[in-house]
Parts: structure tokens; sequence; C-alpha cells
């Protein structure tokens, strides 16, 4: 009688919670794998030279390109990412909320726009070269292949783990910090032995967001003319239209992809990262930088000004000399009204499709949460095209009336950009104590109501933090948005694509800026007003 | 059995039912609304009310024109009687205006109001059938879908001076033309677009080798000359570019005759080219297709040697060239001609190398019509029009492409496409770009 009727006397929620959970979190993992079983489906008809040419040295170079490039670029977002967390959660540095703002807009900077103003700026004959070239200096190293792919992907995407790491280091309990004080560690001290380690989730998330970005992108692979699987794909499909061949290729990408996520499989460790006794988290003393300000600061500034204030530079450039130029700007209010409607469309929808997907992997651990949060980072570390062409291929067989609609295209962003707001929500997730939805659902609060007034509000700042990388991610998007929007819905990143592929840099640079400012607009919103650590 | 235990039966069974048939539910209701005419309605009637605006508005400079026409007549005497008979021709080119977009408005709103009619008719017939009758039934000169490898700021003006001419609702989706190659094979029948305007011949070859495309009538194939169109009439050049030499006049006042010449050691730093540019590696492509992969690496390998200068993009060697940084580029034809039109002082010319070889290449842009269309009307008037003398002038004058059809000349400074006699080799064997890119990166000229 009690195995049958435990529900009634023990309100436990893993029996009703279950089903729908789970079957909102498999639906949305099964989305995100659609790529993957196009490409099968795709490579299921190729015929033997496509997969010997696989088997070609080639082959095996572009891998350890992409599996460097990709290593570096996280290794070099970290050691930026993590100080740059720390300094303006944690500590007194000047313009504290101001820096919050500034250090996450290089991720509204699309990649290729960056490296072509990098190129601009530091490449030869660019403008640095002019200003040495009086002090004797005749050849500035090349920017072309490893260094300016490596430089333009990092300053562009470390952003990326610093919104995820910024999120847990907000819901990080400063008790267990202030025991290390206590105990008489030096604020390094307990920043590298008790700060970071409690940190792990997001970083790991993070950093597996920027690995598998930089093995997803194009933009700036192309412009710095350096070689990878990624550009290979497009190489091959812009020669040969061959699908069955692409589809080949993208599966060996696929493998690295698998390969990468197994290594952070095997890194994340099964512990428990919320209070465990009673109490609730006090607000964290903020650490005096005193003789550390300036250098702090100027750290910040260097930062911020070779990844901001570079490509703004050499915007604002072009725009100027357009203007001079009589130039006019058609069409660019209602793309940025388009990219602004898409991609909030795409932060909700997509945060949304997360919750479950976290929800299941924090709560219901085990191998099946594992596989569906694996499964959520296929499409994003494939290529946009391929995305899209996957989509084409499943929206014309399932839902053909949705083909080219904005429901399509922000099926497409979600999932693409899954994993991003996953990694977002998560990090939250892992914070809130299991005991605080138990006490709820004991006081007789539907599994809903629990969420809704426990677990959502304690999970916030992620699910905040997630809509920023979604939103802003969205703003850039291009291969997914220009095939896959209703025709003629022009966004800023599809306007800003036509106007430099038709060299009117004026006409470019004027959208570059209004996508900056339209990705600025709810940032500030969202982390300007945030409670204030000084209160 | 116990009452509870069947109770969280029939509770979780609720659950699985109900969560997936409201999802199907859900998109049923999306794909109605997706596929039922009012929006097609509410369309015409917007189309009414615009070309209704666009009469009100001719009719008032008719006014304005006439009034003015008027004032010249009654102070005819002297010189202004010209400027009053030029009035009086506003006045009635206005009045036409006016008119033609009156008739258009009626016809619109009887559209509007027929399209309404036939909605409520048959409100459950498929959306197909509907679009179909409506071609039949009336004149609307109806719609037109393209998708564009090209930018919008190199055939938008065209495509627009189409829509005035014609009244067709164009649309058209700019993006890669390799990308939107594989979208359409993807697409296959289903396809909404009718017209593929591609900026290489090799994406064109690839989507008639896959037979999503349509073979067009003799007068549009017969109308370019032979090897501007594919030989079973399936796609067909609409205007072409050339490979160039961008020189400086005063520091080079013997250029070399042959792109080969360029290894000599006269040559040497002076010399700008850019690997990562489509049209350079065509070049480099046609250039293994004449010459061989042997003559092709040595030059290549040559070039480098004699430390040719490395440009990301064609338009800044021009640029280099002007200022006196560079000597010689290789580059399309019209990127100098962009630069001349608007400054006349600009320093530098566009040098022809001998016919015949890899260095006198021509590159095309071209149009297709897909299978999957069932607009072939509206989709054939279009191609016919960008072949026709106002297209080619477009090309010639905006563009600064070479015309290839309807007599229109090349722009004064250029050799002409007769004279120049490019490389006898198909367009469409210049899409070996794997092997070009893999040659160019063995030889360093690529990371």
């Amino acid at each position: 009688m009690t195995i049958f009727g435990g529900t009634a006397e023990f309100p436990s929620r893993l029996r009703f919670n279950v089903p729908i959970i789970w079957m909102l979190a498999l639906a949305a993992a099964g989305a995100a794998c659609i790529p993957l079983v196009y490409l099968v489906i795709r490579a299921a008809e190729a015929d033997a030279d496509a997969w010997s040419k696989v088997v070609a040295d080639s082959t095996l170079r572009l891998l350890l390109n992409t599996a460097g490039l990709a290593a570096a670029v996280t290794a070099a977002s970290a050691a930026l990412a993590l100080p740059i967390a720390y300094l303006t959660e944690r500590t007194d540095l000047p313009f504290a909320r101001v820096w919050r703002t500034i250090t996450i807009m290089p991720l509204a900077i699309p990649s290729y726009v960056g490296a072509f103003a990098f190129i601009i700026a530091l490449g030869p004959y660019g403008s640095l070269q002019d200003l040495l070239a009086p002090l004797g200096v005749e050849n500035i190293p090349s920017i072309y292949g490893f260094v300016g792919a490596w430089l333009t992907l990092t300053l562009f995407t470390f952003p990326y783990l610093l919104l995820v790491v910024r999120a847990g280091l907000r819901d990080l309990d400063p008790a267990i910090e202030e025991a290390a004080r206590s105990l008489g560690q030096s604020a390094w001290g307990t920043f590298w032995r008790v700060t970071v380690p409690q940190l792990r989730v997001p970083i790991a998330g993070g950093s597996l967001l920027v690995a598998l970005y930089v093995i997803s992108d194009f933009g700036a692979v192309s412009m710095m003319q350096f070689d990878t699987f990624t550009r290979a794909i497009y190489v091959r499909f812009g020669s040969s239209f061959d699908r069955s061949s692409v589809a080949v290729l993208s599966l060996v990408l696929v493998a690295l992809v698998a390969l990468v996520l197994a290594i952070d499989w095997s890194q994340r460790r099964s512990a428990k990262y919320h209070r465990l006794g009673t109490g609730a988290a006090k607000t964290p003393r903020l650490v005096s930088l005193r003789r550390f300000r300036w250098p702090a600061l100027l750290g910040l500034f260097v930062v911020s000004a070779v990844a901001l204030l570079v490509p703004i530079g050499v915007l604002f450039h072009w725009l100027s000399v357009g203007l001079q130029n009589g130039e006019t700007f058609p069409g660019v209010w209602s793309a940025a009204l388009n990219s602004v409607y898409a991609s909030g469309l795409a932060g909700a929808v997509t945060v949304a499709v997360s919750i479950p997907i976290a929800l299941v992997v924090v709560r219901r651990p085990g191998f099946l949460s594992r596989i569906v949060d694996r499964a959520a980072y296929v499409g994003y570390a494939l290529p946009g095209v391929i995305v899209a062409f996957a989509l084409i291929f499943f929206t014309l067989r399932v839902t053909p009336g949705l083909y080219q609609t904005i429901a399509t295209l922000v099926f497409a962003y979600a999932v693409l950009f899954l994993p991003q707001a996953i990694s977002g929500v998560r990090a939250s997730m892992v914070r809130v104590q299991p005991g605080l939805e138990e006490a709820a659902r004991s006081l007789n609060r539907t599994p809903w109501q629990t969420f809704y007034s426990i677990t959502l509000p304690l999970i916030a700042p992620g699910v905040l933090a997630a809509f920023a990388l979604v939103f802003l991610t969205t703003m850039k998007e291009l291969p997914a948005t220009l095939l896959l929007a209703p025709i003629e819905f022009d966004t800023l990143a599809t306007t800003l694509w036509g106007h430099q592929e038709d060299v009117f840099f004026a006409r470019a640079s004027a959208a570059a800026l209004l996508l900056l400012a339209c990705a600025a607009l709810p940032m500030m919103i969202l982390f300007g007003r945030d409670r204030d650590l000084r209160a | 059995m116990s009452g509870p235990f069947l109770s969280l039966i029939r509770w979780q069974v609720f659950r699985a039912l109900v969560v997936p048939l409201a999802l199907v539910l859900a998109t049923a209701i999306a794909l109605s609304a997706c596929t039922t005419d009012d929006t097609e309605t509410s369309e015409a009637a917007d189309r009414a009310a615009q070309a209704a605006e666009r009469a009100a508005d001719a009719a008032q400079r008719a006014a304005a024109a006439a009034e003015e026409s008027g004032q010249g007549g009654s102070q005819a005497d002297g010189g202004s009687s010209a400027q009053a008979a030029q009035a009086a021709g506003r006045a009635a080119d206005a009045a036409t205006d006016a008119a033609q977009a009156a008739g258009e408005a009626a016809s619109a709103a009887s559209q509007a109001a027929d399209r309404a009619a036939q909605a409520a008719q048959s409100a459950s017939a498929a959306a197909s059938r509907v679009g179909q009758d409506e071609q039949i039934e009336d004149e609307d000169p109806g719609d037109l879908t393209i998708y564009s490898g090209r930018g919008e700021s190199l055939v938008g003006p065209i495509i627009e001076r189409f829509e005035e001419l014609t009244g067709i609702d164009v649309r058209v989706r700019y993006a890669g033309t390799a990308e939107l190659a594989v979208a359409i094979l993807e697409e296959g029948d289903r396809s909404p677009a009718d017209v593929y305007y591609a900026q290489d011949a090799g994406a064109l070859a690839a989507l008639a080798e896959n037979g999503v495309l349509s073979q067009l009538p003799n007068d549009i194939i017969s109308s370019v000359p032979a090897e501007l169109a594919d030989a079973s009439g399936r796609w067909v050049a609409t205007s072409g570019r050339a490979r160039v030499l961008v020189i400086s006049p005063d520091r080079v006042p013997n250029p070399p005759t042959s792109v080969f010449d360029l290894v000599d050691p006269e040559w040497r730093g002076r010399v700008g080219w850019a690997p990562t540019n489509g049209s350079f590696q065509a070049f480099v492509t046609a250039m293994r297709q004449i010459h061989g992969e042997g003559a092709t690496e040595e030059w290549l390998r040559g070039m480098i040697a004699n430390d040719v200068r490395v440009y990301p993009k064609n338009s800044p060697q021009v640029q280099a060239v002007h200022d006196g940084e560079l000597d010689i580029g290789l580059v399309n034809h019209y990127y100098l001609i962009r630069q001349t039109s608007v400054d006349s002082d600009w320093h530098g010319v566009n040098h022809f190398t001998d016919p015949g070889e890899a260095g006198a290449l021509i590159n095309i842009a071209g149009v297709a019509l897909l299978n999957a269309s069932d607009n072939d009307g509206n989709a054939l008037r279009f191609i016919r029009f960008l072949l026709s003398e106002e297209g080619q002038t477009y090309f010639r004058e905006q563009t600064f492409e070479y015309p290839v059809a309807a007599g229109v000349s090349a722009w004064p400074t250029l050799v002409s496409l007769d004279e120049l006699n490019p490389p006898s080799l198909a367009l469409t064997s210049l899409s070996d770009l794997e092997g070009t890119i893999a040659l160019l990166e063995e030889v360093g000229a690529l990371p």
C-alpha cells in the first residue's frame, strides 16, 4: 500500500515532476540535435570519395589548427574574465557599475567586424604601422594567421566567460571566503584557494561556451586567413556545392566537439555548491584595492580600449567620411527594430527552453541528464550555415507553412544558442538549496508554485545573464538570419554584412554602431541597475 | 487496485497526453494562420491604398504644373514661352502619372474586393489553389521572388526599376552566392524562389548539374555571346568583369604584356595581389586550366620570391597605386572606374594583358529560372529586362561592368569584350576552388 500510495503521504517532487520536466528537457535537447540528424542523413548519401578525402593530411592539420585555436582562446579568455569579474563585483574599484557594462560590450561586436577593424588598425600598411613609421619601424609582425585569429576571438568572446562567472560570483556565499580570511588567508590566497574553486561550474560552463564558439566561428578566421575546420567547410560548399561531402566534413567537426565535451565531462565532478547549513547568504564585503587601484583601472582600460575603442574608432572614421560625402543610411532604423525584436524573442524563448534542462541537470544528476545537457551543445558548435541548411531541410518537411517565418528564425536561434542560456541558468541553479524547494512542497505548494515563488527568484541573476548572452549573440548572428529570416526582414547584422560586402563602409559602420547601441541599452538596464553592493 | 494508484496513473497519462496535444494544436493553429489568405487580401488592400495615395499625389503635381504652365502662358511674352512649354509638358506627364496611378488604384481596389470575395468562398481551399486562381482570373501583375548572391547596392536599383515599370511586387533575399545555391538545392521542389541571381558561373553550373534549373527560351540565350551562357540554356550571363592590372602610368611607362612577366626582377616589390579574393582565386584556377599546374605553381612561387605585396581585397590595391605605395595591382577592372568616375584626377589606369592568357579572364554574374517556380512569366520578364538595353546600360553606367547583350558597348576606357578575346575556357570549369586553395596554401600565398 505504501509503495503505491506513497505520493499521497509523501509529496516527493520525484514522482510528480519527473514526466513534465523530462519531457520538456528531452524535447529541447532533441531540437538541438536536428542539425546532427540532418548531417547523418546527408552524409549517408556521400560516396567513398568524400569519405576518403576526410582521411587526408589536411584534415589532421585542420583539426590541430582548430583545437589549438580553441584552447588558446579559452585560456586567454579565462585569464581575462576571472580578474575582471572579481574586480567589478568584489572590490572597491572606482566606477565598478560602468565597468560591469563596458566589459561585456565586446560581445556586441561581430567577430568579422572586429577582425576587419584590427586589420585596418594593426595590419600591414595599417594605422599602427603609420604611427610607428616615423620611429623607423619598417615592418610590424603580421597580424594574419594564428595571432590575429587568437587576438580577435579572445577579445570578442571572453565576455561569454565573464558574464557566467560574474553571475556565479554574485550568487557565491561570502561566508566561506570570510572564514578563510579569518583563518589567516590573504585576500589573494582566498581568491585562489576558495573563490575560484567555488566557481568551478561557471568557469567550466563559460570555457565550454568560448571553446565551442571558436570552433564554429567563421568571421574572424576567414578575415585573418587562419585555416580552421569551419573555414574548410565554407570553402568546401563554396567550391563543390556538394551537400553530402560538406556533411561528411561537418561530422568530423562534430567528432571534435564530442571530444571537447568529453574532456569537459571528465573534469566536472559531482559536488555541492549550495549552502548546507541554515541561514542566508549575506552581502559580501568589498575588498579594498588600495595600491592596486590604478594598475587595475589601467588594465581594464587597456582591454576595453583594444576590444572596443579600436573597432569603434574605425567605425566612426568611416561614418564621418560617409557623412562628409553626403551618404544616406536607408533602412537602418527598421533593421534596428527587427534586430531588437528578433533577438528579444530569441532571448526569451531560449531561456525558457533552457530552464527545464538546467533543472534536470542540477536536480536529477545522472547519465540521461548529462546526455541531455551535452546534446544541447550540438547546434551551438556547428557553423551557423550548417544549422541553417538543416532547418531548411526539416522545416520544409515538417512544417512547410512556417518556412522563412519569424517562428523558424527564433527556433534556429534557440538551436544555435541554447547552451549559452543553459550555462547562465545552471550557474545560479547549483546555488539554490533543494531544502527550500522541499520546504515549499511540504507546505503544499504545487511544483509550479514552488518553481515560480522559490526557484525562479533565486536563479534570477542567472536567468538575466542567460537572456543577455542569447540576446547579444543573436544580435550579431548572420548565416542563419540570411537564409531563414522572412524575406526582406533585414536586421542590423544582415544590413552591415551587405554593405561591407559591397564596400560601402560608411553605411556598414552606421549599422555596426547602431548594433552596438542597441546591445548596450538592454545591458545597461540589466546590469547598471542591479543591486548595489555598497548599499 | 487502490484508488490513489489509479488516480496517479490517470494523472500521469493525462499529462503525457495533454502536453504533446497542446503542442500539436498550437502548431496546427500557427500553420493555418500562415496558410489562410487573410494576409494576401490585406496586402492587396494595402496596395490599393498605396496606389490611391500615389494617384492623389500625381493629381496634385498635375494641378501644380498646370498652374505653372498657366502662369507661363500669361506672361508668355519674350523668352519664357520655352519655360511655359516645359511646364506644360510636366503637367501633361504628371497628369498621365495621375491617370495611371488612379487606374492602378482602381484595379488594385477591385482586386482586393475580388480577393476578399474569393477568400470568403474558398476559405477551406488550399492556399496554393487560391494563388493559381488569382493568376488566371485577374490582371494582377503578381509577384516575383529572387535569391540574389549579388549585393543590394549592386542590383537593388535595377530591381526597383523593374518593379516600377511592371508593377510586379519583387521580393529579394540577399545572401552569399554559395549559401543560396546550397539552400536552393536543400529546398528542392518547395523553393519559394523563382529566380537565382549569382555572382559567378560556378554556382549556376552546380545548380544546372543538379537539375533544379529550367531551360530558358532561345531568344534569351541567343541574346548573349555563346560562351556567356550555359550550353544547354539553363543560365545566362547578365554582366561581366575582366581581370586587369591596375598600374601607375608614371612609374610604369612600359607595362608588362603578360602576368608571367611579373616575376622579372624589374618588378620586385612593386606588384600587389589579394590571395583571399574570389576573383583572384578564379584567375588562378583559370591559370591552372590553361597553363597547367606546374606553370601556375612556378608563377606563384616566383611572385612570392619577387616580394609580391599582399592586400586583403582588390580595392586597397587601387588606392595604393593612387597613393604611390604600389606600382601594379592584380584586380578586376571596375574598381578603378568607380574611382575615376567621381574623381577625374585619380592616378592609375587599367592595363589589359595579352588576350588568350589567364590574365585576360572574364568572370560573369548571371541568372537562372528555378524548376520550382510556378511564376515563369514574371521570372522571364525580369531576365529579359536585365538583358534589355536599359538593364545593360545600368550595368555599364552604375556598376561599371561589361554589358553582355543588346548591343550596349563597354565603358569607353575599356577594351571591348570581342577584342579582349578571353581565354577559351568554359566558365564553369572554374569551380575547382579547393584545388586552387590547396595550391595557394602549398606555395605559402595563403597561410
